[in-house]
């Protein structure tokens, strides 16, 4: 189906490449919706110059072929850390010259404004998202689940439970669901006897878990009923359950929090509308009006000066997001470092895992 | 009396005036199949001839790093790096950081050897510091560059052309000593998954056949009036999108689907009970057949459609009992259609990977499903060493079908 949809929208796109528009990539849903409301259309409006949104489930995917065929028809996409580095160290990326970046509002030059590792060689932090779980508090009444070891208690929470396809974030999940502090997780997971310990510990729910791939699928499975509890990206639990209304609470225990990037492909054909775009989209005022979207965190400290509130008018979106003190209690901050390396050598072994009966 | 050649009207010799007039009629042929043959080759069999030769290619260490692999060159295998092993790599460092290659240098060594990757990258970054003695210098960095492994995975990948991922392809790799071992069980997955494709797609054929043998019976003896309305049924699904129907099987299959409602109402199964049909390498196989019906149906119906009536009524009246007339003499008669069809949605099911991708959940996974995770991981050269492989398997199994049944006895409709 990705492929289906790389293809059309690839075809869709020389179309509106003829008129100079910018082409955004980015993981569709509440997410996408977010970036087109915060970023793409208050810069088409102010630019003069279009741009246009395409969903991908992850936009790093089409980026290699594109690059190598030397078609490539998108100008910005926007990458997990661990990709954003790995694309941009395969020379895929175009280099960012971060001292464009605009300082804050408050003045405070953009490097020391950003959190620490938002700035990389080839992407600028739009947010720092975080991988959590819910549940559906209608569903789940009495006792409920409060931590990552609950998620993996069948006994007490029987039932199916959702997981993202793929080794990266799960590993890391039921590792502290298996009871090993977050600071030690990529210690843990260093070691051969690490790895056997998180699959271990995934085997002990393998035939209850549906797996998920698209971020908008989590939500749906829950409202479905599908599942009882689910992983999913923060801010897809956020929408559905405060612009939704839906019934789900979301549990932070265990949470894996990253930043997510904007990158521009190698030989993009807007290179230098791209790069206004992202320093245009990553300014203390684009931040923030992403946050004010959906509940991922703004990457500088100055789009947090005064409170955030939601688009909704009420609702203050501090306790919502994965860098809110409460919840990185017991959070782990993603290692891109370990991920770059290993991303290939676990995914394959997940893969054996998986299929494995 | 001498033997006069032959002569046309014109008085040249018959026998020139016929090769002649081949010739012509060969070009003229070659001229008519000339604008899809140069298509073929251009969109078809240029492209998959350089998909293929990735598989055995790579060149992002030796192309990067051309002291390094003039030194490995020099030095037989097992040559523990020296001085002048660690200077090489330190010049090629040099060269790759400003050319910025590091990363595609790093990345073939990774496939080999997995936590290179930033091993490389890293080293890249301070390329410029690195002074001589440069095997202190670069042992200061990272002790991994004392490893031999280290040393080991980039000899391997020095060479441009490699059979690695066809190793890889086949579950084994190499072990320290330069000698092919297996790898550890809990990574083994590519044979399995394998035969695995080539099981389902077999079970998903045979499926076809029994359910599309009737119904192309049925077409080929009702009247016509009624057989069209009957094909039209078979050919709707055939038009409709492929998401659709296989997203349409979601909304019926799954665990608070269509069917099973309508079974907790019935009182078959409890709330408990839901049966898990979807996801799943059941709804696999539920979906792909529905999908490939039509490609058994075909053939099979344009074959017993020249099947003339007599020949079954003239065994009965011979005194043969309806199972023998079905045995002896239609079921032979319909063999170039089995064959076609099974063929057919055998090889389609094979390379078949939206609709696992789509329902197939965890042990529904066919080949293709990996073949697509290695190209959008960016790993093209394992990615088409499977495909080459899946491309030999289908081949062989061909070249099989042709041995016991004969591609002249397939009839495609």
């Amino acid at each position: 189906m990705k492929k289906l949809l790389i293809l059309t929208t690839a075809l869709t796109t020389v179309a509106f490449a003829a008129q100079a528009d910018i082409i955004v990539m980015s993981w569709g849903g509440a997410y996408g919706a977010a970036q087109t409301e915060a970023h793409l259309k208050p810069w088409a409006a102010k630019t003069g110059i279009g741009a246009v949104m395409i969903d991908s489930d992850n936009p790093a995917q089409p980026i290699k072929a594109m690059v190598e065929a030397g078609n490539v028809t998108l100008d910005v996409a926007n990458l997990e850390y661990a990709d954003a580095i790995r694309l941009c160290d395969e020379g895929l990326l175009e280099p960012i010259d971060a001292s464009k970046l605009p300082a804050g509002s408050d003045g405070v030059a953009a490097i020391d404004d950003f959190l620490p590792g938002a700035i990389t060689e080839c992407g600028v932090s739009t947010d720092i998202w975080a991988n959590i779980f819910a549940y559906d508090s209608t569903k789940i009444t009495g006792t409920v689940p409060t931590t990552a070891a609950d998620f993996y208690d069948l006994a007490k929470f029987p039932g199916k439970r959702g997981l993202r396809r793929g080794a990266k974030g799960n590993l890391e999940f039921a590792l502290m669901a298996d009871g090993v502090a977050p600071g030690d997780v990529y210690a843990t997971l260093g070691t051969p006897e690490g790895v056997d310990r998180a699959f271990a510990k995934l085997d002990t729910i393998k035939s209850d878990v549906v797996w998920w791939e698209a971020g908008s699928q989590p939500p749906q499975l829950l409202a479905d009923g599908e599942v009882v509890m689910t992983t999913a990206y923060n801010g897809r639990m956020f929408n559905a359950a405060v612009a939704e209304g839906k019934p789900f609470q979301i549990v932070w225990d265990g949470q894996v929090y990253e930043n997510e990037m904007y990158v521009v492909p190698k030989g993009a054909p807007n290179k230098d509308q791209a790069m206004e775009f992202i320093f245009w989209a990553t300014s203390t005022e684009g931040l923030r009006a992403q946050a004010q979207q959906i509940s991922y965190g703004p990457a500088r400290k100055s789009s947090m000066a005064t409170e955030l509130i939601y688009k909704d008018g009420t609702t203050v979106m501090a306790p919502h997001l994965p860098t809110a003190p409460e919840n990185l209690a017991n959070g782990l901050a993603s290692s891109s470092g370990f991920w770059v390396d290993r991303d290939g050598e676990l995914n394959e072994r997940f893969n054996a895992w998986l299929v494995a009966g | 009396m001498t033997d006069l050649p032959l002569r046309t009207a014109d008085g040249r010799p018959l026998k020139a005036a016929l090769a002649a007039a081949q010739v012509r009629a060969k070009r003229h042929a070659f001229l008519l199949v000339a604008p899809l043959l140069l298509f073929v080759i251009l969109t078809f069999i240029l492209p998959i001839g350089q998909m293929l030769q990735r598989s055995v290619y790579h060149d992002g260490l030796s192309a990067n790093a051309p002291s390094l692999v003039a030194w490995f060159a020099a030095n037989p295998v097992g040559t523990a790096p020296d001085e002048a092993a660690f200077a090489a790599l330190a010049q090629d460092f040099k060269t790759m950081k400003a050319a910025k290659t590091a990363g595609i240098a790093a990345t073939r060594v990774n496939y080999t050897l997995p936590e290179t990757r930033s091993l490389f990258t890293a080293t890249a970054r301070v390329a410029d510091q690195l002074a001589p003695p440069y095997k202190e210098a670069f042992l200061a960095l990272d002790g991994k560059w004392g490893r031999p492994e280290v040393w080991g995975a980039m000899r391997q990948a020095s060479s441009a052309y490699t059979i690695d991922f066809y190793l890889i392809s086949m579950d084994r790799e190499r072990a320290p000593d330069g000698s092919i071992q297996q790898v550890p069980e809990n990574t083994r997955i590519y044979i399995y998954l394998f035969v695995k494709t080539f099981l389902m797609s077999g079970l998903i054929a045979l499926i076809c056949l029994a359910l599309a043998f009737p119904v192309a019976h049925l077409l080929a003896v009702l009247p016509m009036a009624r057989a069209n309305l009957l094909m039209i049924c078979v050919l709707l699904p055939f038009w409709t999108s492929l998401l659709v129907r296989t997203t349409s099987w979601i909304v019926v299959l799954q665990g608070q689907g269509a069917v099973n409602d309508l079974l907790i109402w019935l009182g078959v199964i409890g709330e408990d009970g839901r049966l898990a049909m979807m996801y799943n390498q059941t709804g696999t196989i539920i979906v792909m057949t529905h999908v490939l019906l039509p490609f058994m149906i075909l053939p099979l119906y344009s074959v017993m459609k020249t099947i003339p009536p007599g020949y079954a009524r003239a065994a009965r009246s011979l005194g043969a009992t309806s199972w023998t007339t079905f045995r002896r003499v239609y079921l032979p008669l319909t063999l170039p259609g089995i064959a076609a069809g099974a063929l057919l949605v055998f090889i389609l099911a094979v390379g078949y990977y939206i609709t696992p991708a789509l329902v197939g959940g965890a042990d529904g996974q066919l080949i293709s499903n990996l073949i697509n995770f290695h190209m959008t991981k960016s790993n093209w050269s394992l990615a088409s060493a499977l495909s080459a492989m899946l491309l030999v398997g289908v081949l062989l199994l061909y070249w099989l079908y042709d041995r016991l049944i004969g591609i002249d006895n397939l009839k495609l409709g």
